[in-house]
């Protein structure tokens, strides 16, 4: 152990704690400002943290209620943030089991059949998941706009089309389930087989139940990543009843129609349960992430 | 591998497979040819391939084990890899607003325009006959044979005098679709058509198509089709909307390098966009780092608390934060110019002044990165062996000299591709700019949008879907540039991650 001095170290330890706390005021200002706007009155008003006159205003209104001011004005809701938070959730639970499905199959195929040009093929993955989907916008559009034509459900506005894209992003997941797959050992296939066990049945009855909590943070991680999807959504999505969070919370804030209060009630009630899930799922979510993601 | 000869539950009839897969594959040709039909032969021929594929996967026993993989690579070829290369294709054709269409779809068009003579334009009334209607022109005292009004059809007119039960206006509006089939017929047998809500008129086709690639204009101009800038032409050159899709090889290249009002902008965002990535990569990685080693210290308290408070950043969705940073920055009436009034009397032009929202797109960039790069390090700082620096501490060495000569060589080699990973994000972070600047303030002197804060990603964004012009064509163009950079980034860490992991392997921690 090295020893230090006890003065020594108590200046230390005031500096670190020090540091932190006027860092994290820095970090935490926006979300303080927040919550304060979200309860002044009115869309552009100025004043100190704790609102002289609160209001609930803004949370009647990003609930989706008319709200009835004092003087007896009646305010309709502007845009409709709960049917976009539940399209968001419909789109990102949806494309997440889908994901799921096709990563977890993939990676058990990748980690456990033999097939040739195996190695080539999780190379060749590894470096198209690096090509972010932005690089593909314009085709993505002019795709799915021909495909309305065969098909309305397939086309431009459509949540199936959104969700289509959404399962390109199995890449990186093959990769994680894969390292998981390795681990477990060879002779549990071994007996699985012996037992005359297909392949689809060792995976169905083996490999399954014992892979719950690597599919547990894949879902909670590609369900995050399409929750916060601005770009495909953005192309994909013109009307305002199929748009999700991440395109709609824009309108909020448009130049000609400034609400800042009303955007700050609706950012809190739909960005805290995401938050909340991510913050409890984050232990588990780090090792997933240090395998070569970034959040998007 | 066996076959499922002796499994316990019963294996599913061969019949029901083969149907089940028979139906889907019957779907998907189905799918292929109607694209096909619609001039779309090139995802024609793409769902032809999975159709294919999928038959021959799922219809033989042979390919058992391709069984588990065709849906993961199919969905990676169909909606990364094709979508990729499509959309550089494109860079090579003129596909803007000007020429969206195909070329039979321009000449369908074209040939469906007309011209109303004004002379003979004359009201007409609607008067129910039974279950059929007939047309009363009131001007001429004509009235027509009765017609159903649900298909095309040409009757003739006739005089006689005015129906007794005429429909309201509001009805026979409703009547509109099968009165814009309806010709009728004078009896000096002129053509007339509905001609808007209220009249029948005689209306000249525009443009006539009088032989291949041929069209000629109802003032007797003849326009040729020229399929190497996709516009009908009239004898002097002049150019006819709406033109349709050609192949038009290098040319948006070489707008992007000759073109002044181009090439300028491009290569100013190009800069901009690598300075961007590394510096917020830089400073994300410092700060991510720096806060690590502060939570590391044995005898720091109230860590987990210090640790959620931290990585509160990055657990809010992105485009939230952003949003919200766009408003406080908001120069006239967002708080933190409120703040900094207050405190020393000035109000920074976050949004119209290049410098000032640069700093700022890097300022929250790396409030929002920063958490992910604290979290990495702390693991990788956990693997460096505490003997190594003790002896350093030993020998005299400074802490801040420790970090630098022992912690930081250790931990950078398994940082890297994660840190090349963060590159290639940031290079292409178009949720950023887009949602706090739009890319402004526009850089001056361009002839197509371009901001100062703009990068590649929303650049090309804007020049496809957020103008009048939609230039998909110079927008595929310059996806080609930034596939050519991300290639090579992703390559670098392509090797980079071997190297960690044969160190990892190499030497047992």
């Amino acid at each position: 152990m090295i020893v230090e001095r006890p003065r020594d170290l108590r200046i230390k330890k005031i500096l670190a704690h020090g540091f932190l706390l006027i860092f994290l005021t820095l970090i935490m200002f926006p979300f303080l400002m927040v919550l304060s706007i979200s309860f002044r009155e009115g869309n552009f008003s100025v004043g100190s943290l704790i609102p002289e006159n609160p209001t609930l205003e803004h949370w009647v209104l990003a609930f989706g209620f008319d709200y009835r001011r004092a003087d007896g004005q009646v305010i309709s809701p502007p845009y409709p943030v709960l049917l976009w938070m539940w399209n968001s959730i419909k789109v990102g639970v949806i494309a997440g089991l889908g994901v799921l499905a096709i990563a977890t199959i993939s990676a058990y195929s990748f980690s456990r059949i033999r097939m040739r040009g195996k190695a080539a093929m999780l190379d060749g993955l590894f470096l198209i998941q690096m090509f972010p989907t932005t690089l593909a916008l314009v085709a993505i559009f002019a795709i799915f706009d021909a495909l309305g034509e065969v098909a309305p459900i397939l086309g431009l506005d459509s949540h199936v089309a959104l969700i289509l894209i959404y399962l390109s992003g199995v890449t990186l997941h093959i990769w994680t389930i894969k390292g998981y797959f390795d681990s477990i050992d060879r002779a549990l296939d071994n007996a699985a087989a012996i037992d005359g066990a297909t392949p689809w049945q060792t995976f169905r009855y083996v490999f399954l139940p014992l892979a719950v909590p690597i599919m547990a943070v894949v879902f909670v991680l590609s369900f995050i990543g399409f929750i916060n999807d601005y770009p495909v959504a953005s192309v994909l999505i013109r009307s305002e009843s199929q748009m999700t969070l991440a395109v709609g919370a824009r309108l909020y804030l448009n130049e000609f129609r400034y609400l800042w209060g009303d955007f700050a009630a609706a950012a809190i009630l739909s960005g805290l349960p995401i938050t909340v899930v991510f913050l409890i799922a984050q232990r588990y979510l780090v090792r997933g992430l240090s395998e070569g993601a970034v959040k998007g | 591998m066996t076959t499922a000869e002796f499994s316990a539950p019963p294996a599913p009839r061969p019949w029901l497979r083969f149907g089940i897969v028979a139906v889907i594959t019957a779907g998907l040709l189905w799918a292929a040819f109607s694209l096909y039909t619609l001039g779309q032969p090139l995802f024609g021929a793409i769902l032809l391939a999975l159709a294919g594929a999928f038959a021959l996967v799922f219809g033989s026993e042979r390919f058992y084990g391709t069984r588990f993989i065709l849906p993961g690579i199919a969905a990676v070829l169909i909606f990364i890899a094709f979508p990729v290369v499509y959309t550089i294709w494109i860079g090579f054709t003129n596909y803007s607003s000007f020429n969206l269409l195909t070329y039979e779809r321009t000449v369908e068009v074209l040939t469906s325009r007309s011209t109303v003579d004004q002379s003979t334009e004359q009201p007409f009334a609607v008067a129910a006959d039974g279950d059929a209607y007939r047309i009363w022109l009131p001007e001429s005292g004509l009235l027509s044979e009765p017609v159903s009004l649900t298909e095309e059809a040409t009757v003739s007119l006739s005089p006689a005098p005015e129906p007794d039960a005429l429909l309201e206006r509001r009805e026979a509006i409703q009547l509109r679709e099968g009165l814009g089939q309806l010709i009728l017929e004078t009896p000096e047998g002129q053509q007339i058509r509905n001609a808007g809500v209220r009249t029948f008129a005689s209306v000249v086709p525009e443009f006539v198509q009088t032989g291949e690639g041929e069209l000629t204009r109802s003032d007797g101009t003849v326009l040729t089709a020229n399929h190497d800038t996709g516009f009908f032409e009239t004898p002097e050159g002049d150019q006819v909307p709406p033109g349709w899709r050609v192949n038009i090889g290098t040319a948006n290249f070489e707008r992007i390098f000759t073109s002044e009002g181009i090439r300028g902008p491009t290569l100013s965002i190009f800069v901009w966009t690598f300075t961007f990535a590394a510096l917020s990569v830089f400073f994300c990685f410092s700060v991510g780092l720096l806060l690590a080693v502060i939570l590391q210290w044995e005898h720091l308290r109230f860590k987990p608390v210090y640790r959620v408070l931290l990585i509160l950043p990055y657990a809010v969705p992105s485009f939230i934060s952003i949003l919200v940073f766009k408003g406080l920055f908001n120069q006239n009436f967002g708080e933190i110019n409120l703040i900094l009034e207050a405190l020393f009397g000035i109000r920074p032009n976050w949004f119209t002044d290049a410098n000032l929202a640069r700093t700022m797109v890097v300022i929250v960039n790396v409030w929002l990165g920063y958490p992910y790069m604290m979290l990495l390090a702390m693991g990788f700082l956990q693997a460096v062996p505490e003997d190594h620096k003790k002896a350093a501490a030993l020998e005299g060495a400074s802490s801040v000299r420790v970090f630098f000569t022992i912690t930081l060589p250790q931990i950078l080699p398994p940082f890297l591709p994660l840190l090349i990973a963060a590159f290639a994000f940031n290079f292409n972070n178009l949720v950023l700019i887009f949602l706090l600047t739009r890319g402004l303030p526009d850089i001056p002197g361009t002839v197509i949008p371009a901001g100062q804060t703009d990068i590649l990603a929303s650049f090309t964004y804007r020049l496809a879907f957020d103008n009048a012009g939609q230039q998909f064509g110079l927008a595929g163009a310059i996806t080609l540039i930034i596939f050519i950079v991300v290639a090579v980034i992703s390559y670098a860490n392509f090797v980079a991650m071997r190297r960690a992991a044969s160190r990892r392997s190499g030497q047992p921690a």
